[in-house]
């Protein structure tokens, strides 16, 4: 009885830490769609993101100061001030470089794939 | 106006020298055309006071009218002391240099309010677009009032007091990754206008972004701003004036002076001492020692030009 308890046991925690583990990948990969940016401090956060095809990041810009998104020839942000944001969905796989064109040493890059 | 004033009272250029020598401070001598002309003797208080003004005229900067966080919820209001100022100085300057970003989003009314307060200084004011003046869709409203009889982006010259000053834009076609930009077609006009000078003629250059490389890390700098430098090599003085970076900065550099002046609307860090160049927030107290103007002396007789910043308070 004792070594069924115990296994019963076993196979209880070993299903509850599974499923502990299967549900923030699950929740991440509903999040997928949607990725987010935030300007905070003249940097683009994350500098890098790697995306699926038909995802779509957001920047926010966390700052005093107004800031721009341009990708040249791919898309480009009206300015956007303190809380504005800014969306584009990327349909095409490919690395997307981007900067704000008002700080051009502000630079970020998407990876899509 | 100019040597033959003497010529016509008899008094030879060296006679009046020595006068000098001897009156001191009871000659007084402005520049007109380049050319070094005496107004004549008067009392000394009176003299002192409009020797030192010399040819004078005065740099505003980073007005930002529009900004309202909390590092300065009313930058029209610090413009508006900013004129003030200018106003009740002893000696009114000649004209004004406004090194851009006069409002902080492009918006007509920024605008619209800023000339409100600039033009209660009654000062001809010789502007030049900051990033934040060309933040509307078409780009047009700085243009449309500041534009006039310039060219590309809105470059010129012009000639005051016998110093040649150069309007230059370097807000425009920005480069991810880059720095400040002049471009290639500004660049061959600027050779341009400033082939034929006398070397001896004073040169004035003033720009948004410094055209000198303070610190690239927050963008503080012009990626062409050597060229433009490389032209006015020759000249025997060249005064470079900025804005952008919120804060007095000077550097001599053979005969080029750089000179940054102080914003109108909040202060930014020194390069490296925060985490961005974001606008810094100081106590109430502190924010007007902060901000100002900044009067730029020509003296006959020196190479470089005087420059006197003046806070807002303090």
């Amino acid at each position: 009885m004792k070594t069924l308890n115990r296994r019963d046991f076993g196979v209880d925690f070993g299903l509850t830490l599974a499923a502990a583990i299967l549900l923030p990948i699950t929740t991440a990969r509903a999040d997928d769609t949607n990725m987010e940016v935030h300007i905070d401090n003249f940097v683009f956060q994350p500098p890098e993101l790697t995306i699926k095809v038909g995802t779509t990041v957001t920047w926010t810009n966390r700052d005093d100061i107004p800031h721009t998104v341009v990708s040249a020839g791919k898309f480009r942000s009206k300015t956007l001030d303190t809380d504005d944001k800014f969306s584009f969905t990327f349909t095409n796989a490919g690395d997307y470089k981007y900067f704000c064109s008002l700080h051009p040493h502000m630079t970020g890059m998407i990876k899509v794939e | 106006m100019s040597g033959h004033h003497h010529g016509e009272d008899g008094v030879s250029r060296r006679k009046v020298l020595e006068c000098m020598t001897w009156a001191g401070t009871g000659v007084l001598w402005t520049i007109t055309g380049g050319v070094p002309r005496s107004l004549g003797i008067i009392d000394s208080a009176e003299a002192a006071t409009a020797a030192a003004a010399g040819m004078t005229f005065l740099q505003i900067s980073d007005s930002h009218v529009g900004f309202d966080k909390p590092a300065n919820p009313n930058a029209l209001g610090t413009l508006e002391e900013a004129i003030n100022k200018i106003n009740a100085m002893p000696v009114k300057p000649s004209f004004m240099i406004h090194t851009g970003d006069i409002t902080h989003l492009s918006k007509a009314a920024e605008f619209d309010n800023a000339d409100r307060i600039i033009s209660q200084s009654k000062l001809d004011v010789h502007y030049v677009p900051g990033e934040h003046d060309f933040l509307d869709e078409e780009v047009k409203f700085y243009r449309e009032r500041y534009g006039r009889g310039t060219k590309g982006a809105g470059w010129y010259s012009f000639d005051a007091g016998g110093v040649h000053f150069v309007g230059l834009v370097n807000v425009v076609d920005l480069k991810g990754g880059g720095l400040g930009n002049l471009g290639a077609e500004q660049l061959a006009w600027l050779e341009d206008d400033l082939r034929g000078k006398s070397k001896s003629t004073p040169v004035v250059l003033f720009a948004h972004i410094p055209l000198w490389t303070v610190y690239p890390e927050w963008g503080w700098g012009t990626e062409d701003g050597g060229r433009a430098l490389e032209y006015v090599k020759g000249f025997g003085s060249v005064t470079v004036l900025n804005g952008h970076i919120h804060q007095v900065m000077q550097k001599v550099e053979g005969n080029v002076t750089f000179h940054t002046a102080r914003s109108t609307a909040f202060p930014q860090p020194a390069p490296g001492t925060a985490a961005s160049p974001g606008p810094m927030k100081v106590e109430d107290a502190k924010l007007r020692t902060m901000l100002g103007v900044a009067s730029i002396n020509f003296k006959q007789n020196e190479q470089r030009l005087a420059i006197i910043d003046t806070p807002l308070q303090g």
